[in-house]
């Protein structure tokens, strides 16, 4: 798959350190460079992570069991890591390097460097206009944006994997005229996991515009600090070459920032908050930042990364510096998914930042904006009043008072609670709305 | 030491960054992908500068003042590595006006001339700092681009240098000015909390910490918008693209509010967004303080806004890491103090080295991990800046903004400006003030017992006191951005406002304290009112201020009436 392989090969590895190796003695080598390695007859795939003097310092992506020294040589391509992209990739399933893994023929096409180009930004057109994941909470409280990047803070033990199913199954555009597509990937998924999603893909019928790209725990860390940028070359390739509306789902990130502190601390770097690098908000952005409109194209690129708040704690570095870059975010909630309630969706604490400029006349529906206030700020009061009634007891509140709490209740389970097979078009999500804000006449 | 380089064959930039034996390390500003053992190094003998003159306004520039527009021409819509530019405009003819009398001496920083570089400024044209001697030749007044002569003058040994409109200036370098001076006028920003509460003086320095989702940006923009001087600067390092792209969106469309003018004619925006080069994010923070200090020069006011120095110094961390430095306070190296010392101390208000006065504030956004004000570069960035305004989640949270948090603000420039505010809007600023702060920190008391035992178990005096700071929040410290009629607030429109809510928390104090039950004192129409004042053009404000003072007057003065027949 990769082409101009010089000829040149080297037997100097000099020392071998998790999934990284040195090779000594070694001319013209370029930072990022993609190197082959041969380890007894099988060959493996390394990147250059570093040039000190004449040693270039090498990460593996398959590991490193089995390489020795003397034994085993490097070659060097001269190009960094560049994957072919067309249109054939939907309905495909590739694996964390971009190469089909379904059994069809492998992708062929003009190629991308993986790490792309930061978007100029003033050729950058803000975010405008509105996707549906047919999830009311979302749609009509956290609404997506095209060109938005929207995480979803989940935890240990919540249907996050559910929630991630439904969007890729459900999501669309409003207006028909226009093409739609996403790219799913799944960062150090099980065999389990990855199995559930590809049925329910197939399932829904919606594999023709979806291009599934499998990132499993069995992969090498390496593997997993790439695939974001392999799915992200591939979107980019569709938003901005061929004009697509992609929607881009990671799930899940915290996956990878875990392969990325792994990295980092077998290179001796020295280690910042909780041992995650101190680059980890950069190269974060590195990712996130793919997201976005091209003024003058017409496609998009919006991405939703789905990552875990370790020990549910929001100031962990991985949801922190997410949400430093990140416009908004949905936040899943262990006590709201105790109660029963799926989506799990806490509201309040969720936030779409663009929200305002993507919903209402020509996007939504005129009343959006009005009634995404109403009814948070309602569910705001209802909570407040829950509160101080089991202080106080539940006659120390006005009548008044006790339909707010009412209201809270219904709220939660008529319009944040829906079938993870149930699909709420936004008019159905807003009628909803309305519905459930009678309860407070 | 700091000398820049080309590198390899696509050029790119980089600083030279610590000598040692027989080596010196580079930092690179742009991406380094590709690079390998061997390339070929260029000095170029002169340390990294930013080229001032005519057309630095309304342009967006990267970190290394390449303008962004011209690297579309060049490129596309993406940045790559190597891109090469002019930094100014070098075929534009300017229309040169000399100044009438010209003197025989001449030394840096005096003023020869002037362009109308944008509708809304004139730009002066300086003599560079450096140069100084007779004044041989100035040119008339004509059309010349900046590469032109414009004026010679014959220095000491006798050498005559050639002066143009636009020099050289290294921008780690600060430039220098006659004198500097006690910051003591305020720069209004149209924000209440800010000018009537927490106000910074033209010259000073202001941090705003904000956690992420408390509305930092907003507030920046606000401000950026409203604020008071004659230059904006507004560098964005290290954050998200799409903010950027709508920053620059809304600020093309914007009109600056005193001129009617376009805000783009007095405004560079400096961009570097999260994703590119780590490296540059440093020099796009210094890139904005030349530019600002050569506005400064020419007798301007100017405000420099980053946002955020966190990503500068997150960038110094990444940096210093990867040269094995030995780390201090959570990986951040031990020069950090210094570096944000070094940037800061930039700010002041200055007689400038050609006698008129010019000021440079810089509003610096920090942005704490995990909300908690306690990390370095919150901490080291209070040690150096005289205000502080705490951006606070919570409120946002409560869709209170500007979310800027009363108990945990303040501002080191009270005294400096006091007189300003004597003078010019009311002498009853200070006593205004802190009538105000004291019912909302006794509010803030208040509630820790009310989320214990409730509402009831506060006397009527302590209800007053909770309904007072409630209607002050809602009436007052709540701004919207996006109000047109209240997005900016004069002075005089703020202390009217802050005048009729302490007449009325005066009257209802003395009724409280007159045993007059707080439910008859109580008036919601006068809340409503109150509530209604800042939605309403200054004209008007002052006769609906006045009535609701002879409505508070008829009310307690009724109130009063039986309890003072019981006792008479």
């Amino acid at each position: 798959m990769l082409s101009m392989a010089k000829p040149v090969k080297y037997r100097s590895i000099v020392a071998i350190n998790g999934p990284l190796i040195i090779v000594d003695n070694v001319h013209g080598v370029k930072l990022n460079e993609i190197v082959e390695i041969d380890v007894d007859g099988e060959t493996r795939l390394g990147q250059v992570i570093g040039v000190e003097g004449r040693a270039a310092v090498i990460q593996v992506m398959q590991g490193t069991a089995g390489i020795s020294i003397g034994r085993s040589y490097v070659r060097f391509t001269g190009d960094t890591l560049r994957i072919p992209v067309s249109e054939e990739v939907f309905g495909r399933v590739l694996n964390s390097m971009g190469n089909a893994i379904d059994g069809g023929p492998d992708i062929f096409g003009e190629k991308f460097d993986v790490n792309g180009y930061p978007i100029n930004p003033v050729t950058r057109s803000p975010p405008r206009d509105f996707i549906q994941t047919g999830i009311s909470a979302i749609d009509g409280l956290s609404s997506l944006i095209r060109g938005q990047k929207l995480p979803v803070f989940s935890a240990y033990g919540l249907p996050h994997n559910t929630i991630v199913s439904q969007i890729v199954r459900q999501a669309k555009l409003l207006k028909k005229q226009e093409s739609f597509a996403v790219v799913f990937l799944t960062l150090g998924a099980s065999y389990e996991e990855a199995d559930f999603f590809r049925v329910e893909l197939e399932r829904a019928h919606v594999l023709d515009r979806t291009v599934f790209i499998l990132n499993l725990q069995s992969d090498s860390t390496i593997e997993r600090i790439i695939a974001p940028r392999v799915a992200l070359t591939i979107a980019e390739y569709l938003a901005f070459e061929k004009e697509y509306h992609v929607l881009v789902v990671m799930s899940d990130m915290s996956n990878y920032c875990e392969a990325l502190r792994e990295a980092s601390l077998a290179r001796g770097e020295i280690p910042g908050r909780r041992g995650y690098p101190g680059y980890m908000y950069t190269d974060l952005a590195s990712i996130y930042e793919r997201a976005g409109i091209v003024s003058g194209k017409n496609g998009s690129l919006t991405q939703m990364p789905i990552l875990s708040m370790p020990d549910d704690d929001i100031t962990h570095p991985i949801p922190d510096l997410t949400g430093y870059i990140t416009e908004g975010q949905i936040v899943l909630d262990r006590s709201l998914h105790l109660s029963g309630i799926y989506p799990p969706m806490n509201v309040l604490a969720s936030l779409s930042r663009l929200m305002k400029d993507g919903v209402g006349e020509g996007y939504t529906r005129k009343d959006h904006f009005e009634i995404y206030t109403r009814l948070l700020s309602a569910y705001a009061e209802g909570l407040r009043n829950k509160e101080l009634s089991t202080i106080l007891g539940e006659d120390a509140l006005t009548a008044e008072e006790r339909r707010y709490v009412k209201f809270s209740e219904v709220f939660e389970r008529k319009f944040i609670n829906q079938g993870a097979y149930e699909e709420r078009s936004i008019d159905e999500t807003l009628n909803l709305g309305l519905d459930v804000l009678s309860v407070l006449k | 030491m700091g000398e820049v380089v080309l590198i390899g064959e696509k050029g790119l930039i980089g600083e030279v960054n610590r000598i040692s034996v027989n080596r010196v390390f580079i930092q690179v500003y742009e991406d380094t992908s590709g690079l390998g053992y061997g390339e070929k190094v260029v000095a170029l003998g002169r340390l990294l500068s930013a080229e001032l003159g005519p057309g630095l306004l309304t342009q967006v520039y990267d970190g290394l003042q390449r303008p962004l527009e011209e690297i579309v021409k060049q490129a596309d819509s993406f940045v790559k590595a190597g891109v090469r530019t002019r930094r100014l405009d070098h075929e534009k003819k300017w229309r040169f006006i000399p100044v009438d009398n010209p003197p025989n001496q001449v030394f840096g920083g005096e003023v020869i001339g002037k362009v109308e570089e944008t509708k809304s400024l004139t730009h002066m044209i300086l003599v560079p700092p450096n140069v100084r001697g007779n004044l041989v030749y100035l040119a008339n007044e004509g059309d010349y681009t900046i590469l032109d002569k414009i004026a010679e003058v014959k220095d000491s040994q006798g050498k005559v240098l050639d002066v143009k409109m636009a020099h050289e200036w290294p921008v780690k370098v600060p430039r220098p000015f006659r004198e500097k001076l006690d910051p003591d006028e305020p720069l209004i920003t149209g924000v209440r909390i800010i000018d009537f509460m927490f106000p910074i003086a033209k010259g000073g320095t202001a941090a705003i910490p904000g956690p992420f989702g408390s509305g930092k940006t907003m507030t920046l923009q606000q401000v950026s918008k409203q604020v008071d001087a004659d230059v904006v600067i507004y560098v964005g390092c290290g954050e998200r693209g799409n903010e950027m792209a709508d920053l620059l969106e809304k600020y093309k469309s914007l009109i600056d509010m005193r001129s009617g003018r376009p805000l783009m004619e007095r405004s560079i925006i400096i961009a570097n967004t999260s994703n590119m080069p780590v490296a540059a994010r440093e020099s796009s923070i210094f890139l904005g303080i030349t530019f600002a200090e050569y506005f400064r020069d020419m007798g301007y006011n100017v405000v420099l806004i980053t946002d955020s120095t966190s990503r500068w110094a997150e960038a110094l961390r990444e940096l210093s890491s990867r040269m094995e430095e030995l780390p201090g306070e959570e990986g951040f190296p031990a020069y950090l103090t210094s570096r944000l010392q070094s940037f800061y101390s930039r700010a002041g208000k200055v007689t400038t080295l050609n006698g008129r006065v010019g000021s440079l504030t810089i509003m610096g956004a920090v942005s704490p991990p995990g909300g908690d004000f306690s990390e370095p570069v919150t901490q080291k960035t209070l040690q150096t800046v005289k205000v502080f305004w705490a951006l606070d989640s919570e409120l946002a949270y409560r869709r209170h903004f500007p979310a800027i948090n009363w108990l945990q603000s303040y501002s080191l420039y009270l005294e400096n400006v006091a007189f300003w505010w004597e003078l010019n809007v009311s002498e009853k600023w200070k006593i205004l003030r802190e009538n105000m702060l004291s019912i909302l920190r006794e509010e803030d008391e208040l509630m820790q017992i009310v989320r214990l035992m409730g509402i009831s178990a506060l006397s009527d005096r302590e209800r007053a006191v909770i309904e007072v700071s409630t209607l002050t929040r809602e009436a007052f410290l709540k701004q919207s951005a996006l109000d047109e009629k209240d997005a900016y607030s004069d002075p005089r429109k703020t202390i009217m406002i802050a005048e009729v809510i302490d007449y009325y928390r005066e009257h209802l104090f003395e009724a409280v304290s007159n045993n007059i039950p707080l439910e008859r004192a109580l008036d919601p129409n006068i809340n409503r009112e109150i509530l209604e004042l800042k939605r309403l053009p200054l004209d008007k404000l002052i006769d609906a201020a006045t009535q609701i003072k002879e409505r508070i007057i008829g009310k307690f003065s009724e109130l009063q009436r039986p309890v003072n027949a019981q006792y008479g």
